[in-house]
């Protein structure tokens, strides 16, 4: 009788990711985490239909005024008379963006890099891994300026220059961790079964490395976001009238003492959001590491 | 009678970097060191030894998991161990393994249809989504699952079910040759038995053959048919099951037998016996001559000058020591 | 070695409906479940059970290195002296040097960056206010006791630098460093192999018989009991099912649980092929015990009460205690 009620009954599993989403769900700071940084990029997106005004357009009557409800201008308005509510979501947007795809690009070149480095092994291993260590060795920011230098300020040179650097972290973390994966059994077991080389590394190894790669993106994530700040910070991030929270609190820095609001707001967005990542990229570790239970 | 599989003097080194920085000198581990032995169908060679004897690596040289030094491997009159690693995938539908630990041979990402699937995706892509997943639940009721399980992950079920997901997978094929790398030892007592007489049902339905890897005489006495007991790499005994557990020639098979505990108060207490003393040489730095000589309770001088070799002391009844 | 006849003197170690549990978050579990037990002076205490049935758990509990999450309740006498609720200084007092416990995988207890010695030293040094001289010429000679040979110079090595079976035997000299009265070995020899078992076990025996300790034996393996055991008690599901001394349990063993435990272990003296009986389904999830009996969905002998009530542990002989509702029948 158990055996007809069974049958008629497939019981669905609960995968290792659904029990690391539930043990997500219960660790508060990371909760929190989640939450504020949705409300943050939901605003982002948002940005244009959220305020009267535009990012660029400029208000010579109301030139570096303080924060105030009346005026709609709601953060206050920055040395040259824009929106500072509007610039802050508008310098979210290229933040998170920079910060996104920056990290989507070195987390593709890092996990094929790193996992087939690992998983071939041997000579490719050892020629893989020492471009890597030839790649490391040039001055980071050195090879930004000259980027710029050669092919003046583009946004998508900021996108390359972050992403061709910080793939390498990624495909040695993802090197790494093959290492151990490949000596595990069921990647033995996946081999008798007569499973290929590069079916064995894209469902074995690339899915057990997830839980790894997952928490790392949310700490590269923040870091990336604070490179970009720090290029726009030095005059070589993002071109006006185009802006991120790196350029804002640049130029709010230059007058603070006159109109610290164009410095706190922007800040303040920037610290909250690197706050949230790496909350949240806390909680993915705990949650992802049953062990710690 | 056919044979299924014939192991001629198979050897499988490993090259272990030496220390020192100006001139490494490269150590060799002997890990299989001239094995032979052949299989009938149907048949089950118990394979017995300590932990570091080489067994796991046979088990593994077989298959192709691990390159071959030298020697040959003909399984069903086809030579694999020459083969293209190209060419040996193919062959991996006729022999499946078994892995010691239930757990870790699962890909804790898969769910179990996936797994037990997988086999099946390599060899049969012809199949439909409705005809493979049939056969999954088939061969998941035939080693005492619930078919209406199939979509749960392995971390979900204990130890004996993992070791029973583990068998489905290896079993999903039809193979011809199932090896067991110690399947029960990671087990609890009461599942060890459910494993032990799986495994035997099933062979008896599918005639497979099996190689059974064990470092415990007992196991291997309920499930073997023939038994080759291996130290360092060596084989030292093999003959039928009854005749080497009725007739011990090589002193490390009397003191396997002899270690084991038997659980029976009454017996066990007035059992008389030395245990071998000392543990295992390093299998990179073997002793001369015999390997066995430096625990062995009836060691000569000859075991240190010469190795001795294997001997067919009666019909089927290998030995290699000097004094059998 | 000769049964130890229980004397009217107050044991070493006396438990009493102790109750271990962890807070999870899947709730909370109970990995001990009202235990009683007493261990004599010299005596032997054979502990048998499956994953999940509470034994690593009760060692644990008696010395107290639970988990952060998990809770004791009930008593814990160790010569005459509640151990259930002790500050952490006094138990260290006890741990190590009235208590000595060997674990199954001796590299997670030895440090691997100090050398033997250092170790060896430290305990005899912090328990006994030895200095560094004496302590290393008591811990040469325990290393002595337990046939390490060439002792004097492998003292100064690392543990790493010996194998296996020489690992256990520094580990078993380090427990009985300071003549504890009491050893508590969780499945001393599982990790090893069958002649290096039969070594350790051989020197268990010995040395028991020449310091005189109480050992509780922790273990799976239904042969290593046999042989060193005095007295034995099967758990199952975090309770005791079944106690009793060593001859008289696999002489008349009770529980449906022990009978098929004792007749699933293959065995070298009975004859081969035949199939094994087996015991069927699988070890208790403690996450889930059912209200009644843990062992009913697993037991061929089950009766309609099994499923409701918990069977209580009752004694049916002199110092046979079992928990099955089968005993309760007229």
């Amino acid at each position: 009788m158990n055996q007809t009620l069974a049958a008629s009954t497939e019981i669905r599993g609960r995968s290792l990711w659904q029990d690391a989403w539930q043990r997500l769900l219960r660790n508060k700071a990371a909760l929190t985490a989640v939450v504020v940084l949705a409300i943050i990029s939901l605003l982002v997106v948002a940005a244009p239909w959220l305020s009267p005004y535009e990012f660029d357009e400029i208000d010579w009557d109301l030139i570096s005024t303080a924060p105030s409800l009346e005026n709609g201008h709601i953060f206050g308005t920055d040395s040259v008379g824009r929106d500072l509510f509007v610039r802050t979501l508008y310098g979210g947007r290229m933040s998170l963006m920079v910060g996104i795809i920056a990290t989507l690009v070195s987390l593709i070149i890092g996990i094929a890099w790193g996992a087939t480095a690992g998983y071939i092994g041997g000579r490719v291993d050892n020629i893989m891994m020492r471009i890597v260590d030839i790649l490391y060795a040039m001055p980071f920011m050195f090879f930004v300026i000259l980027l710029m230098v050669f092919f003046g300020r583009n946004i998508y040179l900021i996108f390359i220059a972050i992403g061709a650097i910080n793939w390498l972290d990624m495909a040695r973390i993802v090197r790494g961790q093959t290492l151990t994966l490949k000596n595990k059994e069921f990647v033995e077991a996946a081999t008798a079964c007569g499973v290929s080389t590069p079916r064995i590394i894209l469902r074995h190894i690339v899915p057990n490395l997830l839980g790894i790669v997952v928490v790392y993106v949310t700490l590269t994530i923040p870091q990336v976001i604070l490179v970009e700040s720090f290029l726009s910070f030095l005059g070589l991030g993002v071109q006006e009238p185009n802006t991120s929270w790196g350029a804002l609190v640049n130029e709010g820095a230059q007058d603070m003492e006159s109109a610290p609001w164009a410095l706190l707001f922007p800040a303040g967005f920037l610290a909250a959001t690197l706050f949230c990542f790496n909350f949240i990229g806390d909680g993915l570790r705990d949650a992802l590491d049953p062990k710690d239970r | 009678m056919t044979k299924l599989l014939r192991v001629d003097d198979l050897k499988v080194h490993f090259r272990i970097p030496g220390e020192g920085l100006l001139r490494p000198r490269h150590k060799t581990l002997r890990a299989v060191d001239g094995i032979s032995f052949d299989l009938d169908a149907g048949e089950t060679l118990g394979i017995v030894g300590e932990s570091g004897c080489g067994k796991s690596t046979l088990a593994r040289g077989i298959l192709g998991l691990v390159p071959v030094t030298s020697g040959s491997i003909w399984l069903a009159g086809e030579e694999l161990a020459h083969l293209s690693a190209r060419a040996l995938r193919k062959r991996r539908q006729h022999m499946q393994i078994v892995f010691q630990d239930p757990l870790a041979s699962l890909d804790p990402r898969m769910t179990v249809s996936e797994i037990i699937a997988e086999p099946l995706q390599v060899f049969e892509p012809s199949l439909d989504k409705k005809e493979r997943k049939h056969k999954v639940q088939g061969i998941m009721e035939r080693v005492g699952l619930l078919p209406n399980q199939i979509n749960r992950y392995p971390h979900e079920f204990s130890g004996g079910q993992c070791q029973r997901i583990g068998i489905a997978r290896a079993l999903v094929l039809k193979p011809k040759l199932l090896i067991c790398d110690e399947p029960v030892s990671a087990l609890d007592v009461s599942i060890q038995a459910q494993i032990i007489n799986l495994l035997m049902d099933i062979q008896e339905d599918m005639q497979l053959s099996m190689l059974f890897i064990a470092h415990d005489l007992s196991v291997v006495k309920q499930i073997s048919h023939r038994v080759m007991v291996m130290y360092l790499g060596k084989m030292v005994e093999a003959t039928t099951r009854d005749e080497l557990y009725r007739d011990p020639r090589h002193p490390y098979t009397r003191a396997l037998i002899d270690a084991i505990p038997i659980p029976d108060p009454t017996i066990e207490r007035n059992k008389k016996f030395e245990p071998l003393q000392g543990d295992l040489p390093s299998p990179l730095d073997p002793p001369s001559g015999c390997s066995f000589r430096t625990r062995c309770p009836m060691a000569a001088d000859s075991c240190a000058a010469e190795a001795p070799t294997q001997r067919e002391i009666s019909e089927g009844h290998w030995v290699s020591c000097h004094f059998a | 070695m000769p049964w130890i006849p229980k004397t009217a003197d107050m044991p070493l170690l006396e438990v009493n409906n102790l109750r271990t549990s962890f807070h999870t978050n899947d709730g909370e579990v109970y990995a001990v479940n009202d235990l009683s037990f007493s261990v004599e002076k010299g005596e032997t205490l054979g502990v048998v059970g499956e994953s999940g049935s509470g034994k690593s758990q009760l060692v644990l509990s008696i010395i107290n290195l639970l988990a952060s999450n998990g809770q004791l309740q009930g008593s814990i006498r160790f010569q005459g002296q509640e151990l259930v609720g002790m500050k952490p200084k006094e138990i260290n007092r006890i741990r190590g040097n009235r208590i000595g416990m060997i674990f199954q995988d001796p590299m997670t207890c030895l440090n691997g960056y100090l050398t033997v010695a250092r170790q060896m030293t430290e305990v005899l040094m912090h328990h006994q206010g030895l200095d560094y001289a004496s302590a290393k010429k008591c811990s040469i000679e325990m290393l002595d006791a337990v046939h390490i040979p060439d002792a004097k110079n492998r003292i100064d090595r690392y543990p790493h630098e010996f194998s296996g079976g020489m690992r256990q035997r520094v580990m078993i000299a380090m427990a009985l460093l300071c003549q504890p009265d009491l050893l508590i070995a969780d499945e001393p020899s599982t990790a090893l192999d069958v002649t290096v078992q039969a070594q350790i076990i051989q020197l268990m025996n010995e040395l028991q018989q020449e310091f005189g300790m109480s050992i509780i034996m922790i273990t799976h393996d239904l042969g290593v009991i046999a042989g060193i055991s005095d007295n034995v008690m099967v758990m199952y599901g975090g309770r005791i099912c079944e106690q009793a001394p060593v001859f008289e349990l696999f002489d008349n063993p009770r529980h449906p649980y022990t009978l098929g435990l004792l007749q699933s272990v293959p065995r070298l003296d009975t004859a081969g092929s035949a199939k094994l009986h087996s015991i069927p389904g699988n070890p208790p999830n403690l996450l889930r015990l059912p209200p009644g009996c843990a062992f009913v969905d697993r037991c061929q002998k089950g009766i309609p009460v099994c499923d409701q009530k918990q069977p209580r542990l009752r004694e049916i002989s002199p110092e046979h205690r079992v928990a099955c509702h089968l005993e309760e029948l007229p």
